[in-house]
């Protein structure tokens, strides 16, 4: 779970988070157990709606404002390691 | 010690846009009321003293041109960390973005400003808004400033705090699981949570985007209200923004509860504490003297709310967090070798802290192939089980009256180990934002240590009117002994 999620524990907070998420999933336990198979699932509070807008240009963010924000930047583009083994 | 009294945001913006005090003043003595006492609560994070000034100027130079600054002219507003303040530092209480200064400004701040608010500085928060004391800040806790041994709650808790401490009339917070209404209960302030989509979430860091809502703190219900009217609208920027335009809460807020049906909710009262039942039945007790039908009812769906919300909201904020990747923005750690995921691991490793990191595991866990069944969807049918009990609770009543927390503030580092007995904190919050209705905490009486007790306005998706008018009667009804100093 932690390679999934891009986390690295260590052994005590393997041993400590483990202790403490299965009395999160005991707890939870009253809701697995009821049988709710006659309700649909809700993910929303309120109907969603896709909402559309015309596809005009207009102004966006100052991509100088953004890329300042940004750990490394190179030839105003994000620069990160490489992705994908060796180039070619 | 005890807070100082606080003028109204009602009262403060009335005297400025008569010309009877300068907005300048306002806030320069805020900002000197913060220097001199915030060194116990720690409820700023940093504060926001030039563009308070400039903004102060700029309401000045209105009322003295003969415009109209707005209804919040002058009046000095404390924002939770989550909150995008343009150019200014937003961290969420991470490390992962210590140092970062967002591009743009949350809606809310833009809104707030136009209506002649102030933004005075960003307040502590537990980390991503994960946490019900404060205490969960990368940059040390909050204090209680009823009594600095205590928790304000949280995880808007440094808004809270802020408030009750008398450095701003008014703050901003956001409410995924009861992060406003917990903390002002704890804090002895008020605290409302909107119904969803009814206030713009553009700029607000995500936590579990189903459930998250921008709300205002308050020391009357009656400025509750005043905050909610400037912030309530549609917002394109926002894809889950209603579309309708909200009719003003502020108008009616002094109507009274005459005819108007209360159901007191046995399901949030009975596992709390004596000395909080006993307000809350004694608040419940005021109303039908004020001529509110009140009977009991019972909701035992509630009793499942805070099992599903702890497998939703992880598993919303293990994908929303994914976004934390040292590419963007924020911290960046970087790993000897050429391997993008490295990086992304070494920098989400070393920029979270604990309960954000037992959270993403959660979710993370409750999305999984061979768990989702089980627990993803099976919370999100309870969901709809909790949403189909309320609908059948408001056929009966108008509004629903509860706890906001099951305790007064309880004492720094008492539950910081235990997660779990923390999050029991919310199971009577939680039900509103599963269901995405808006609900208040107004402070009423104190509990046996002498602490503030909250109780809790629930009301159906819109009725934010009638919630605050009965929310204005328990108020103006609480017992006078106040609250302890």
């Amino acid at each position: 779970m932690a390679a999934l999620a891009r986390l690295d524990l260590t052994d005590e907070e393997v041993e400590l988070f483990t202790a403490q998420l299965q009395t999160v999933l005991d707890h939870a336990a009253d809701v697995s157990s009821l049988d709710l198979s006659h309700l649909e699932p809700s993910s929303h509070p309120i109907a969603l709606r896709n909402v559309l807008r015309a596809d005009e240009p207009r102004p966006s963010l100052d991509r100088e404002e953004v890329l300042a924000a940004a750990p490394s930047v190179e030839d105003h583009r994000f620069r990160v390691p490489r992705i994908g083994g060796e180039a070619p | 010690m005890t807070p100082p009294p606080t003028a109204t945001a009602v009262t403060l913006a009335a005297g400025v846009r008569a010309g009877e005090r300068s907005a300048r003043e306002v806030v320069d003595a805020a900002l000197a009321t913060v220097d001199a006492g915030d060194g116990d609560y720690h409820a700023f994070l940093c504060l926001l003293a030039d563009e308070a000034r400039a903004e102060a100027d700029a309401v000045d130079a209105a009322v003295a041109a003969g415009k109209d600054p707005g209804p919040l002219a002058g009046v000095p507003v404390a924002l939770k960390d989550n909150l995008c303040t343009r150019g200014a530092l937003t961290t969420c209480g991470s490390k992962i973005l210590e140092n970062w200064h967002p591009p743009y400004n949350a809606t809310v701040v833009e809104t707030l400003r136009r209506a002649g608010g102030i933004g005075l500085g960003k307040t502590n928060m537990d980390e991503f808004a994960m946490g019900s004391s404060t205490e969960n800040s990368a940059f040390g806790a909050t204090r209680n400033p009823r009594d600095i041994t205590k928790v304000p709650g949280g995880s808007s808790g440094g808004s809270a705090a802020a408030v009750a401490a008398g450095f701003t009339p008014l703050g901003l917070g956001s409410d995924t699981g009861g992060s406003i209404r917990q903390p002002a209960a704890l804090c002895g302030v008020v605290g409302m949570k909107p119904t969803y989509g009814r206030v713009s979430r553009y700029g607000l860091v995500a936590f579990a985007s189903s459930l998250d809502q921008i709300g205002p703190f308050a020391t009357t219900v009656e400025d509750a209200a005043l905050l909610f009217d400037v912030l309530a609208g549609h917002d394109p920027l926002d894809s889950t923004s209603l579309p309708s335009v909200p009719e003003p809460t502020m108008p009616t807020v002094h109507d009274g509860v005459e005819g108007i049906r209360v159901g007191l909710c046995r399901d949030l009262v009975d596992g709390c504490a004596p000395d909080v039942v006993a307000r809350v039945r004694e608040a419940a007790d005021a109303l039908a003297g004020a001529g509110a039908k009140v009977e009991e009812v019972s909701v035992p769906e509630f009793g499942y709310g805070l099992s599903a919300y702890y497998l939703i909201a992880p598993a919303e904020a293990s994908s929303n967090l994914a976004r934390y990747d040292g590419v963007r923005y924020g911290l960046r750690v970087d790993v000897d070798g050429d391997d993008v995921a490295a990086m992304n691991t070494a920098t989400r490793t070393a920029g979270f802290g604990a309960e954000v990191k037992r959270r993403i595991m959660l979710g993370t866990y409750a999305l999984s192939a061979g768990y989702y069944d089980a627990y993803y969807a099976q919370a999100q049918r309870v969901r709809t089980l909790v949403m189909q009990a309320f609908d059948r609770a408001y056929a009966s009543f108008d509004v629903l009256l509860g706890a906001t927390a099951p305790t007064t503030a309880f004492d720094v580092g008492s539950k910081v180990d235990d997660p779990m007995a923390m999050y029991m904190n919310d199971v009577c919050t939680i039900p509103s934002n599963l269901s995405g209705h808006p609900a208040v905490s107004v402070p009423f009486g104190t509990g046996a240590d002498g602490l503030p007790v909250g109780v809790q306005v629930l009301a159906p998706a819109l009725q934010e009117a009638p919630m605050f008018r009965v929310a204005r009667v328990v108020e103006s009804l609480a017992p006078t002994s106040e609250v302890a100093s």
